[in-house]
């Protein structure tokens, strides 16, 4: 009996080493050396794996810096838009190189054209998908470039960062954003850009993507870029173009001076997050009083990030609608 | 007549209802303004020759084809042209147009205007391709291919049979019965002119049994025609697709992926037929057709023979006018036409029928979730699990959607029409084609 079970032992002892022995040489010789400061970084990253820099998950991006870093002695180029210089910092550090601050970027929808603003002429009844619709037909209001309101965009966001405004039926990003780039891919209008976050979070930008000629553009939509080239001359920094009848700002030449959205015929330039103008002094020419009457009418549901910030363009009619909301929301 | 053929698989029987069967064609008087769109064939779309202020007469050429798979357009009106500008088209979206206002109706002098029959085919097979080629001739049944380009098969590949479409398996339509029933002995003419081109010797029509008229009429006539046979068949949707119809008629399977001519045949709308007559034996381009406009609510359901670039509207006016609870007006049948957004949007090569809908047949219902009754992978004539096919455009996963051959999809609604769930999954279906034909081009492309 005894010696049954020294033999069971002494054969499994052997085979275990055996199998030991085979398996260490196994591992020495093909062994993989992966470069400890991958996990360094990858640690550092924000773990959110939604390829806003461009790389399949935050492991791929990781080993692309150490890459660039060994071969190139620099990261330029490689950016986490998620972590932000914060991040990008750190992972400076752990690699020793020093590292250029990017300015934070944002998604903007650039288009206005909300229930009010573009009444719907036909009624869609399908699979909630903007891809779909954009290929089936030219949407509810007429303009074939405006937001489907099929939220797209928001099923694509990872960060709770975008969400269709039941009252304007349009998308609307918050502060959570982190200009992924998830949505600007999602759209397939093109609507949503990535744009500077700018100075305290001030930012003006066309909001509005129609490429018709203005005749055309207006008849569908009261907010639509007419291609009238009066904010490219009212600009005084050249960080105006117009193509295909439609205005665009260089976020990068753009002062914020706000000449261009105080001109528009149309409103269709937004700013956001600026305080609300002193009111014009009586002397001001007719023409632009009609206008801002006209806008305060029009404008009964501005965006919602206006409100809450309380920024509109005539400041006594936004406080109103504030005011209107809030009882409602009450 | 002993059992009817029919395709194989799946398929579905939705009610008939061709309340137009009965009307004899019309001709629509030539409207004051025509729209012709630019694109209004399958492949790139034509450029336009003709300038603002340009005097053109019926069937003077005003577009050349933009590519091989394109075709010419002709003035279908004698006129100004007024401008070329983007307009509304069916989808709603404006592309480019030439809008011609009408002066008169003088015709180009080579058309032959007289109706006499002209049987007798002078022409080389290359003569009569480059003839149809020149008249910008599209398949007349909605998917509008340039007929030329499937008259020409590619090298190692011959034709065996001809296949004339004449199911018209959609319900409501009647315009290719119609024209069946008055244009017999043309269509004749222009099935032998195809055979011709094509080298076969054998053509077969096909035509549902729901058309008893038309199958004893083409019958007696092909009596007098060589190598044509009338092929009576089981009514049962989608047969008027190309590989169902195939299968139905000759019962040989085109490959995935592949075209019909993989299996010798090739498949003609009876409509192209008559236009391919009328431009070989008269020299008659394409600038009209028959178009159906029908409905349960429309006073007097009619065929009428129109120009094309006739806006929608006119035509509903000669039905006598819009029903009071129209929900939907759609341009092709119930089952795979699409609703209008606009009645400014001109009739185009393509369009077979315009079926208005009331308000309480055309509304969606509401969806609930699947509860995998199979139905519609039991009715899909392609062979397919539409419940899974959509589920993976819907979540996204695409490649999953691509191995399960989601591009093999026809789009013939049957799997839509019979889900008791009321599921979208013909929208998916489309969405999956869409983002995985994409996928595929741009594969293709690297």
């Amino acid at each position: 009996m005894d010696n049954i079970i020294v033999i069971a032992v002494l054969a499994l002892g052997g085979l275990g080493l055996i199998a030991a022995v085979v398996l260490f040489f196994i591992a020495s010789k093909f062994r993989v050396f992966e470069d400890p400061k991958i996990d360094e970084v990858e640690e550092a990253l924000p773990s959110a794996n939604c390829g806003g820099c461009g790389y399949p998950g935050c492991r791929a991006f990781a080993e692309a810096t150490v890459k660039s870093a060994k071969e190139n002695k620099s990261i330029e180029g490689l950016n986490c838009p998620v972590g932000g210089n914060d991040v990008m910092q750190t992972v400076g550090n752990i690699l020793g190189l020093a590292v250029d601050a990017t300015d934070p970027m944002i998604a903007v929808v650039r288009c206005n054209g909300s229930f009010a603003h573009t009444p719907a002429k036909v009624k869609y009844e399908g699979a909630t998908s903007c891809a779909f619709a954009h290929a089936l037909y030219g949407g509810e209001g007429g303009c074939q470039y405006g937001c489907l309101g099929l939220g797209d965009c928001v099923a694509a966001c990872n960060f709770d960062a975008i969400h269709m405004n039941p009252e304007t039926g349009l998308p609307e990003v918050n502060d959570k954003c982190t200009a992924c780039n998830a949505c600007v891919i999602a759209c397939p209008r093109d609507i949503i850009e990535l744009r500077k976050r700018g100075p305290k979070d001030k930012r003006i930008f066309v909001s509005c993507v129609n490429m018709e000629k203005g005749a055309a553009a207006k008849k569908n939509c009261e907010v639509a870029c007419i291609g009238c080239s009066l904010c490219q001359k009212a600009c005084a920094f050249d960080a105006i173009t117009i193509t295909n009848f439609l205005a665009y700002i260089d976020f990068n030449k753009c002062t914020l001076c706000r000449k261009c959205v105080e001109v528009c015929p149309t409103n269709a330039i937004h700013e956001i997050n600026f305080k609300p103008r002193k009111p014009k002094p009586e002397s001001a020419p007719e023409k632009t009083v009609v206008r801002k009457s006209e806008t305060i009418e029009k404008e009964a549901v501005p965006a919602k990030e206006q409100i809450e910030k309380g920024d509109t363009k005539a400041p006594d009619a936004a406080t109103e609608v504030k005011e209107d909301i809030k009882v409602t929301k009450e | 007549m002993g059992i009817l053929k029919t395709f194989a698989l799946g398929g579905v029987h939705p009610e008939e209802n061709k309340l137009s069967s009965h009307a004899a064609i019309e001709v629509l008087p030539v409207p004051k303004q025509v729209i012709v769109p630019l694109g209004q064939n399958l492949g790139a779309p034509s450029k336009a020759i003709v300038k603002k202020g340009d005097k053109v007469k019926v069937g003077q050429l005003i577009a050349e084809a933009g590519g091989f798979i394109s075709a010419n357009i002709h003035s279908p009106v004698s006129g100004t042209v007024l401008k070329i500008d983007p307009a509304i088209d069916s989808t709603g979206y404006r592309r480019p147009c030439v809008f011609i206002t009408v002066e008169g109706d003088e015709w180009d002098e080579n058309i032959d205007k007289t109706d006499t029959l002209k049987a007798e085919i002078a022409l080389t097979p290359e003569e009569i391709v480059n003839r149809i080629k020149s008249a910008g001739i599209v398949g007349l049944g909605g998917a509008t291919f340039p007929t030329s380009v499937k008259l020409m098969p590619p090298p190692g590949k011959t034709a065996e049979f001809l296949i004339i479409n004449g199911v018209e398996c959609e319900p409501y339509l009647t315009s290719d019965h119609r024209v069946m029933l008055e244009k017999g002995q043309e269509i004749m003419v222009g099935i032998q002119i195809l055979m011709k081109a094509l080298k076969v010797e054998k053509a077969f029509i096909g035509i549902e049994n729901n058309k008893k008229d038309a199958i004893t009429y083409l019958s007696e006539l092909s009596q007098s025609y060589q190598g044509i046979e009338v092929v009576p068949l089981k009514v049962q949707y989608p047969q008027g697709g190309e590989k169902q119809l195939i299968k139905a008629v000759v019962n040989r399977e085109v490959p995935s992926g592949k075209l019909p001519i993989e299996v010798g045949c090739v498949v003609q709308n009876v409509g192209t037929a008559l236009a391919v007559y009328e431009a070989v034996q008269k020299n008659k381009p394409l600038i009209e057709r028959v178009v159906t406009v029908t409905g349960k609510g429309v006073k007097k359901p009619s065929n009428f023979l129109v120009r094309i670039g006739t806006p929608v509207e006119q035509l509903i006016e000669a039905a006598e006018g819009l029903p009071e609870n129209t929900g939907k007006v759609i341009s092709g049948g119930p089952m795979m036409g699409k609703s209008l957004t606009s009645l400014d949007a001109p009739v185009v090569k393509g369009t077979s029928g315009i079926l208005i809908m009331e308000k309480e047949e055309s509304g969606r219902k509401t969806e609930s979730p699947c509860i995998r009754c199979s139905k519609c992978t039991y009715v899909c004539p392609m062979g397919l699990e539409p419940f899974l096919l959509s589920k993976a455009a819907k979540l996204g996963k695409f490649e999953m959607a691509e191995n399960e051959m989601i591009m093999d999809c026809i789009e013939c609604g049957s799997c839509q029409y019979t889900c008791p769930a009321n599921i979208p999954l013909l929208d998916y279906l489309r969405l999956g084609k869409l983002k995985v034909g994409q996928a595929i081009r741009n594969r293709n492309k690297k």
